[in-house]
């Protein structure tokens, strides 16, 4: 055994941010080392370091004892360091073999040896079980494979040391189990892992040990087997984690979201949404719950106008608003918040007063009737909205991209939830935000619910959803599986039937020992 | 610390200030290559473009065109196109308008706007070949742009020397209608009335983009498209109407080559106005102001570089050196900010 | 129509029509090249110029046609190498700089032809590269004809097409190549300096291209004159996009360009116009792009500025 890595007091400052402050880092040999905490908090920074996409301000790096300068990926690659990014690093148009070799090519002369490279990937990919077919297009393979091709070409360069970057993130529950097989038996041949996650389970299902980061600092390692998930979510988040939001039981009124069979289908005519039926009534709160990637989003881009419904309808308050466009659905009453702030729901380099007009730009008062816009109103209006959600700094002509994270969102939430929609549909409300715009946001959307409006929510985080939702839909696969009150939801249920367990399963089989482990 | 600077105007004065410093620092290496005073030579270039009335008019002149051009591209830049087809645009205008010109007897009331009229419609229906093609097709507008200037070049040489030949050894159609042409307001130049269009152009082109809805939704598609779907703007049809108003825009250079200077289409007349149309706008950040301000600079430097020939043994064309140098530093921002030292933010 | 027919399809045609794509065939290899890399290269057009005055003014001052061939592709890669310093170190606007190199090449080139040889539009006549005979291909009836005696750079030509496909599809640094333009950051994840693979693109495309301008100054003609490439460098761009990035699709594009400009003289002859022979490499691109004859599409970073980490 013996320590294959060393990272001593690593710092890096970005232009905003302290991303890591002074963080200790070390990996045993043959061991799978989880680094995890909240996004932001610089796992992916740190480990970036080490493979030499970025550089550390100070602290030391010590590789099998050796103090070591790491500038480039290349030199990462010579100490035999492997990385598997998030987004993965793969070109489309050539094959598996001349995605793997890439770099460090088979020559025969001038030329490329593609007959020995076909050979050496089959070789590779027996020995560790990976099975792939070497000649086949990036471009043709599933995730799954895509990850395998991965993780083959930081083995292809003898990597003895592998650093897998949120792995799960864009994996199935299986591909997720074939995963952690493949690193298991890694491991066993002793390749020592490094393992990005911020699921808890994860941790808990696959490593020896794990180290904490929060906000940049490193908050502590421990053997896995000394610590659980209570524990661990507490070093993360740093304060017990059920976030409580004040709130009075729902009182529903009305029908007013109702979808019918509703089918979704993605650029390449895959079926994204199943033939999803739901309910949102006034006065409530639906949360739709499931691992990202099982069709929530495209769910609620095609209640919003921005995605197709391939079969089915949609109602809003008993009107068919069946592929309405998204000013249509706007005017009918539909407040949406969007996922990806950035992408969809900000123009950055607009100010915050446009930004809070963005959608309602062209109605009274903000444009008169020549269509010449009011600024003045628009400017009142932003002032109020600043004020009322505390967006900082408070000034209306400041553009949007200099406001942080929390803030930036308050802005998206302000706009929508100003309009007093019917239904306010929440995608990801919370994502990369403060703690401190959590609650407010949170409260926003409770304040909307009690004002009549009807909430679809849809998060990643089981915290926001149980603490937020009157009733919980579980989302996997494309189809909803379950509907129920908040008061059978259990994280462990949730958790049970994200991952495709069978709803009467879940009565017969109890408490069952293989929730836990997934 | 570059935020902050950013959001300061004379922070956006700057940059162009120093890529033009920069190009004729340059320039004075190919003046001292060829034996030349550069100090010398830049004073001959400044008296012979600015130093008189006369020439201040010459040099509005020859920035008359150039502030339609720049207007085109820089619209279009807002709207987050790439027009880098307006010399075709400009061309089609042009012949719109020589078309107009020749065709009708019409009073001058309604013959010179309805002339100027049809060159912005020209210019607005060849433009929207590569805008229909970008916002149905998702094709990139810059190569079908760059398509359509060699089509509309060869399409008009076709006209000019075919159908509407004028009859004599030149490839030119026959002169337009004293009744459609620009009236000269500082003779002897060829300052013409189109002037004050451009300017007035420029001002409606600032009060579309900032004080419009239409405006409103034109910058949005260019800055997030995405946002401006979820916002319920239609991206297809702003791009359309983007790439068609920067169209018009474009046309209206063919509409002043034409009733201002040339009064009839001389086959192949435009010396790369269109292209510097892109340096125009680029130089002017995309505004309005800055593009009437680029625009002169370029005139400047064009009714300045006669002067080189007569006086200097300079070849004029260290004018076209210097102006390809602006460009390569206008669009070199980031060399800029490192060479003042600015840094950028993440 | 049978006089047509025998105008189309005639030996003197061909050869002429492999004389009119022999500069484009140059030109959109190194398009190619440097798309590949991930540089748009809309600065074919200034890059062949640089070639055509080059290869001009060293043969007048050597004597040597070949040395002003070689002194033109050095020209063309340092042309290259500004725009890719400006396009892969300043992260500018690729399209922005080609224009700027096509006006600052226009303007160079006229700038030197003037101070060196006074105020006239061409410069005086030098040496050219002579035709040879290829023994084998004369010796074949019809052949003969079409290829039997050519310009060795319409020969250059076909070896460059065959070396560059090589290059591309069946060498590491084709290997390379691809990769920097389709994915820039997998290139760089496993070591490959996705800069240099840049810079080096870009200044073979700029040699590339200076030979196919090298061929309209002393070879085709014997002398330089203003802005004597005419749009080629576009027709050749065109060619690159029309053969979907590929050398033996751009070839095959350049060789049909090509014949359409042997063409022209003789159709213009039966009242057809010549300007709408020229016009048919924009419209048949134009076509090629929306897709209408199976889509083309281009590298995926290409124009894109690559930004370290």
């Amino acid at each position: 055994m013996g320590k294959v890595l060393e990272m001593r007091a690593i710092t890096k400052q970005f232009p905003r941010v302290l991303a890591n402050d002074k963080v200790d880092f070390d990996l045993e040999s043959g061991e799978i080392h989880a680094l995890v905490g909240e996004n932001g908090s610089g796992k992916s920074t740190l480990m970036s370091i080490l493979f030499g996409l970025y550089q550390k301000d100070s602290g030391e790096i010590i590789i099998r004892g050796e103090p070591v300068e790491i500038k480039e990926p290349r030199h990462a690659i010579d100490l035999k360091i492997g990385m598997v990014f998030q987004h993965f690093m793969l070109v489309e148009p050539l094959t598996v073999a001349e995605n793997i070799v890439l770099g460090a090519e088979i020559r025969k002369g001038p030329f490329l040896d593609y007959k020995k490279m076909v050979q050496e990937v089959e070789r590779i990919s027996t020995e560790y079980g990976l099975k792939i077919d070497p000649e086949a297009k990036i471009a043709d393979l599933s995730v799954g494979l895509l990850q395998r091709v991965e993780i083959l070409k930081a083995l292809y360069r003898g990597a003895e040391i592998l650093i897998l970057d949120e792995p799960t993130a864009v994996l199935t529950p299986q591909e997720v189990d074939d995963l952690f097989e493949v690193l298991l038996a890694l491991k066993a041949k002793g390749t020592s892992i490094v393992f990005i996650t911020h699921k808890i389970k994860e941790v808990l299902a696959i490593s020896d040990r794990v180290t904490v980061l929060r906000r940049g600092r490193k908050i502590g390692t421990k053997p896995t087997s000394e610590t659980n998930e209570q524990d661990l979510a507490e070093m993360m988040v740093g304060r017990v984690v059920l976030l409580q939001v004040k709130k009075e039981p729902a009182k529903p009124g009305p029908e007013v979201l109702r979808l019918e069979n509703v089918s979704v289908k993605d650029k390449f005519g895959r079926l994204r949404v199943n033939n999803v039926s739901l309910s949102v009534r006034s006065g409530e709160v639906l949360g739709i719950a499931g691992v990202e990637g099982n069709g929530q989003s495209e769910l609620v881009e095609a209640i919003a106008g921005l995605k197709r419904v391939s079969s089915g309808k949609v109602y809003l308050s008993g009107k068919d608003i069946t592929n309405w466009s998204p000013r249509r659905n706007r005017a009918a009453g539909m407040g949406f918040v969007p996922e990806d702030r950035h992408r969809r729901g900000l123009v950055l380099d607009y100010s915050v007063a446009d930004n809070l007009v963005l959608g309602i730009h062209g109605d009274q008062p903000f444009v008169n009737r020549y269509g010449f816009r009011q600024q003045d109103e628009i400017t009142r209006h932003a002032e109020g909205l600043i004020e009322f959600y505390d967006i900082r700094p408070g000034a209306p002509a400041q553009a949007a991209k200099h406001l942080s994270g929390g803030n930036q969102q308050k802005i998206v939430v302000a706009r929508e939830i100003s309009q007093n929609p019917e239904l306010l549909i929440c995608s990801q409300p919370t994502r990369g935000v403060d703690v401190g715009a959590i609650e407010s946001i949170h409260q926003r959307v409770i304040a909307q619910r009690d004002q009549g409006s009807a909430v679809l929510l849809v998060s990643a985080e089981l915290d926001e959803i149980l603490s937020l939702s009157d009733r919980v839909a579980v989302m996997y696969n494309g189809e909803i599986v379950s509907v129920m009150p908040i008061e059978e939801a259990t994280e462990h249920k949730l958790g049970f039937l994200m991952l495709g367990g069978h709803p009467e399963e879940y009565q017969k089989s109890g408490v069952s020992g293989s929730v836990d482990q997934a | 610390m570059w935020t902050k600077l950013k959001s300061l105007p004379w922070y956006e004065v700057l940059l162009p200030l120093v890529a033009v410093v920069l190009a004729l620092l340059i320039g004075s290496g190919f003046i001292l290559y060829v034996g030349e005073n550069p100090l010398e030579a830049y004073r001959i270039l400044f008296t012979e473009s600015l130093g008189s009335m006369r020439n201040i008019a010459t040099t509005l002149q020859r920035a008359t065109p150039l502030m339609f051009t720049g207007l085109a591209v820089a619209f279009a830049f807002r709207v987050g196109l790439f027009n880098i087809g307006a010399e075709g645009q400009l061309y089609m205008g042009a012949f719109a308008a020589v078309w107009v010109g020749i065709t009708f007897d019409l009073p001058r009331f309604i013959h010179l706007p309805l002339a100027i009229l049809a060159a912005m419609v020209g210019g607005a229906l060849w433009a929207s070949i590569a805008g229909y093609l970008k916002a149905k097709l998702g094709v990139h507008e810059v190569i079908n742009s760059i398509m359509l200037n060699f089509i509309a070049l060869f399409l008009t040489d076709w006209l000019v020397t075919g159908p509407f030949h004028g009859g004599s050894w030149v490839p030119e159609t026959v002169r337009i209608k004293p009744s459609a042409t620009l009236t000269r307001i500082y003779l002897p130049t060829r300052l013409t009335t189109a002037i004050y269009l451009a300017v007035a152009v420029a001002a409606v082109v600032y009060v579309i983009l900032w004080r419009t809805k239409r405006g409103y939704e034109l910058r949005a598609v260019g800055l997030n498209p995405e946002a401006a779907e979820y916002a319920g703007i239609s991206v297809s049809r702003n791009l359309l109407i983007g790439m068609a108003i920067s169209g018009a825009l474009a046309g209206l250079a063919g509409a002043e080559q034409i009733l201002g200077l040339h009064n009839r289409f001389i086959v192949r007349f435009s010396s790369d106005l269109g292209f510097m149309g892109v340096a125009v706008a680029l130089l002017g950040k995309n505004h309005p102001v800055g593009v009437l301000l680029a625009a002169v600079l370029f005139g400047a430097l064009q009714s300045g570089s006669a002067a080189l020939d007569r006086l200097t043994s300079v070849p004029r064309e260290l004018i076209t050196i210097i102006q390809g140098l602006i460009i390569f530093f206008v669009a070199a921002e980031y060399l800029i900010r490192r060479l003042l030292r600015l840094k950028e933010d993440a | 129509m049978g006089d047509l027919l025998a105008m189309m399809f005639n030996t003197t045609v061909f050869a002429a029509a492999l004389r009119m794509a022999t500069p484009l065939i140059f030109a959109a290899l190194g398009g190619i090249i440097s798309e590949r890399s991930g540089v748009v290269n809309i600065a074919l057009e200034g890059m062949m110029l640089t070639g055509s005055f080059t290869a001009m003014f060293v043969t007048h001052l050597t004597g040597l046609p070949w040395v002003g061939a070689l002194g033109a592709m050095a020209a063309g890669a340092l042309m290259g190498l500004l725009h890719a310093l400006f396009c892969v170190r300043y992260r500018s606007n690729q399209v922005v700089t080609g224009t700027a190199i096509n006006i600052f090449a226009g303007g160079l080139t006229v700038f030197l032809l003037r101070h060196f040889f006074g105020s006239a539009g061409t410069s005086p006549q030098v040496t050219v590269i002579k035709d040879i005979t290829i023994p084998v291909l004369s010796q074949i009836p019809w052949v003969d004809k079409v290829l039997g005696r050519q310009n060795p750079l319409v020969y250059l030509a076909f070896v460059a097409v065959a070396v560059v496909h090589v290059v591309i599809y069946k060498t590491p640094w084709g290997l390379r190549l691809r990769a920097v333009g389709e994915h820039p950051q997998a290139a760089d994840t496993v070591g490959v300096n996705v800069y240099r693979m840049r810079y080096t693109a870009v200044a073979i495309s700029g040699a590339l291209a200076a030979l196919g301008g090298t061929y309209l100054s002393i070879a085709h003609l014997s002398r330089f004159s203003e802005g004597m490439t005419a749009g080629r460098g576009f027709i050749a761009l065109a060619a690159v996009i029309f053969g979907k990035w590929t050398p033996l699709g751009a070839l095959g594009a350049c060789l049909f360009f090509g014949y359409g400009d042997a063409l022209q003289m003789r159709l213009s002859d039966v009242g057809i116009p010549t300007q709408f022979l020229n016009m048919l490499p924009y419209v048949m691109t134009m076509v090629a792009l929306a897709g209408f004859i199976g889509k083309a599409v281009g590298p995926k970073a290409s124009g894109q500025p690559y930004i370290k980490g």
